[in-house]
C-alpha cells in the first residue's frame, strides 16, 4: 500500500510540473497542450466511438497476428529443438532474423500486400514468431537428461516420452516465450499501423499527428503505454510467475 | 542366477584416446532377495554398470540377463532411484509416484497402490504437495516411493543417500532396511560408503580402478540392525579399506600427476 502511495505522488507531481510549465508559457500551446486538454480529446474520442473501433482494430491485428506467431515459432522452436540437423543448418537464421527491428518489415509488407490490414498483421506475425521459436527451442534443450533418464527407467519413451516429460518440463520457457512474442508484437503492430491506411491505435496516432494535434498525439500515447503495461504486468508476468513458481523455478 | 552379469565390458569413444575402457570381463550373478552393494573409488565404473543393468547404457561386449531375459533397453522390470531424486516438478508428490503406471493399470488402482507406497515411506501426509516444497531426503524417499510402485523385479540404486546430510542419510538407512524387509526385492545398490556398504547389504562388491574390475566379494552375515561399533562390523570395515586404499591412492597419484603436467 505504501508503494502504491508513493506512485500516486509522483504521479501528481509529474502532472503539476507539466500544468506549471504549460502554464508559464514556454513552449507553444501547439507542441505542449494543457493535460486538460488532452484528457478532453481523450474523453471525445472515446464517447464519439473513433478511439474505440481504433482499439477494436488493433486487438484484431494482435490477436490474429501474435496467435500466428505462436503457433509458428512453436513448430519452428519445437523443429529446431528435436532435431539437430535443422538446428545447424537453420538455427543461426534464426538468431539473425529475430535481430531484425519489425519496423524493417513494413515496407516489405506492404510491397506485396497492399495497404491492407493484413500487411500489418505480417508485420505483427514477423515479429513475434522468431523470439517465440529461439525461446521453444531452449525450452527443448533445457530439459533436464536426468528426468529424461528418470522417464525411460519407468517404461517411458517416444512420443509418451516427449508428451508426459519434455512439453510439461518445458512449459516455464514456454510462457517466458509468449511473453516477449507479446511484447515484440505489440510493437511490431505499433510499427506496422503507424505507416498503414487504418483503422487502428497507430494509424490514429499518424491521423492526429498530420493535423497538428499534440492533444490527440499525447492521448494515444498514454492509450498505448498504458495497455502494454497492464498487459504486461498483469496478464504475462502474472503468468509467468505463477508457472514459475508451480514449477519450483521460482525463488521466493 | 537371478540377475546375471556375463562377461560384460564398457568402452566410450574418446576424442583424444579413441576408445576408453572403462571395465572389462566383468561377471556377477545376484540371487532373488538379496541386498547387494557395488562398492569402489570413483571412476572404477560402478554407476555405468548399474546403469547398464538399467539399460540406459549400452553393453559394448557380453550379456546382461534378469530373470533369464536379456537386457536391451530400460524398463519397468527395473527400478531406479538416482543421486539426484529427479521427480517431476510440474506433478505433486502423489502424482509423481502414479506417474510409472499411467495406462498400466486403472486410475483407482493406480491411486491406492501410490497410497501404499507413499505410507510406507511415511509420506501420505504430503501427497497432496509439490516436490520442490519437501527436502531432499524426503524427495529421494518419493523417488524410492515411485520406483517401488512398479513392482519391479530388482531395485537400481545410485548412491542414492550420497547428497543428505549424515542424520537424514541414517534415518532413510533405517527405512530402506524396513522396505527390503517388507518387499523381499532384490536390491543393487550403488555407493562409494564403507560403512554404508557394510551397514545395509548381504554381500558387498568391491571394485577397483584402472582398470575397472571386481576385487572381492563379501558376503555379510551379520544381524540386522548393525550398529556402527559392532566389533564384527569394525573388523569388515578395515578389512574392506585395506583392500581399497591402494585403489584410493591409484586415483590420488593420478590426479595429481595430471596437476603436474598442466
Amino acid at each position: 500500500m505504501k508503494i502504491f502511495i508513493k506512485r500516486l505522488v509522483f504521479l501528481f507531481v509529474v502532472i503539476g510540473i507539466w500544468q506549471l510549465v504549460y502554464v508559464s508559457g514556454v513552449f507553444p500551446d501547439i507542441a505542449f497542450p494543457s493535460l486538460i486538454l488532452v484528457f478532453e480529446s481523450l474523453f471525445n474520442g472515446f464517447t464519439s466511438g473513433d478511439l474505440i473501433s481504433a482499439l477494436l482494430a488493433s486487438f484484431r491485428h494482435l490477436l490474429l497476428g501474435l496467435s500466428l506467431a505462436i503457433l509458428i515459432g512453436t513448430a519452428l522452436g519445437v523443429l529446431l529443438g528435436k532435431s539437430q540437423q535443422a538446428d545447424e543448418t537453420a538455427g543461426m537464421y534464426l538468431v539473425a532474423l529475430q535481430s531484425i527491428p519489425s519496423i524493417v518489415w513494413v515496407p516489405l509488407s506492404i510491397l506485396v500486400f497492399g495497404f491492407t490490414e493484413f500487411a500489418v498483421i505480417f508485420v505483427v506475425v514477423l515479429g513475434g514468431t522468431f523470439v517465440m521459436a529461439l525461446n521453444v527451442r531452449s525450452a527443448i534443450h533445457s530439459v533436464p537428461p536426468q528426468l529424461v533418464r528418470a522417464a525411460r527407467t519407468m517404461g517411458t519413451s517416444g512420443f509418451s516420452l516427449f508428451y508426459r516429460v519434455e512439453i510439461p518440463s518445458s512449459v516455464p520457457y514456454f510462457m517466458s516465450g509468449i511473453r516477449l512474442a507479446w511484447a515484440f508484437s505489440w510493437r511490431a503492430l505499433m510499427a506496422g499501423e503507424l505507416l498503414s491506411n487504418g483503422p487502428g491505435l497507430g494509424y490514429s496516432l499518424r491521423f492526429a499527428q498530420d493535423y497538428a494535434r499534440m492533444d490527440q498525439v499525447i492521448g494515444i500515447i498514454i492509450i498505448i503505454g498504458v495497455i502494454g503495461a497492464v498487459m504486461d504486468q498483469l496478464v504475462f508476468s502474472k503468468l509467468e510467475k505463477n508457472v514459475m513458481k508451480r514449477w519450483g523455478l521460482h525463488k521466493s | 542366477m537371478f540377475l546375471e552379469v556375463n562377461n560384460v565390458s564398457k568402452s566410450f569413444a574418446d576424442k583424444d584416446r579413441g576408445t576408453f575402457e572403462v571395465f572389462s570381463n566383468i561377471d556377477l550373478a545376484i540371487k532373488e532377495n538379496q541386498f547387494v552393494s557395488l562398492l569402489g573409488p570413483s571412476g572404477c565404473g560402478k554407476s555405468t554398470l548399474l546403469s547398464m543393468v538399467a539399460g540406459l547404457e549400452s553393453v559394448t561386449e557380453g550379456t546382461i540377463q534378469l530373470d533369464g531375459q536379456n537386457i536391451i533397453k530400460a524398463g519397468p522390470d527395473r527400478g531406479m532411484v538416482f543421486q539426484q531424486p529427479s521427480l517431476f516438478p510440474w506433478l505433486n508428490v502423489k502424482e509423481n509416484v502414479m506417474f510409472p503406471l499411467k495406462q498400466i493399470i486403472s486410475r483407482q488402482e493406480a491411486s491406492e497402490r501410490a497410497d501404499h507406497f507413499l505410507k510406507m515411506v511415511h509420506l501420505s501426509r504430503f501427497k497432496n504437495h509439490y516436490t520442490h516444497e519437501l527436502s531432499g531426503g524426503m524427495q529421494q524417499r518419493v523417488a524410492i516411493a515411485r520406483a517401488l510402485a512398479m513392482d519391479p523385479k530388482v531395485l537400481l540404486m545410485d548412491e542414492p543417500f550420497g547428497a543428505l546430510d549424515e542424520q537424514t542419510r541414517h534415518i532413510l538407512h533405517k527405512e530402506l532396511m524396513k522396505i527390503f524387509q517388507e518387499t523381499q526385492k532384490t536390491i543393487l545398490f550403488v555407493t562409494h560408503s564403507i560403512q554404508e556398504a557394510i551397514k545395509l547389504s548381504d554381500r558387498v562388491v568391491v571394485m577397483g580402478t584402472r582398470p575397472g574390475r571386481i576385487m572381492a566379494d563379501f558376503q555379510v552375515d551379520l544381524t540386522r540392525p548393525r550398529m556402527r561399533d559392532d566389533e564384527q562390523v569394525i573388523a569388515l570395515e578395515r578389512k574392506v579399506m585395506d583392500l581399497l586404499e591402494s585403489e584410493i591412492d591409484k586415483v590420488l597419484k593420478d590426479e595429481l600427476s595430471h596437476e603436474n603436467i598442466h
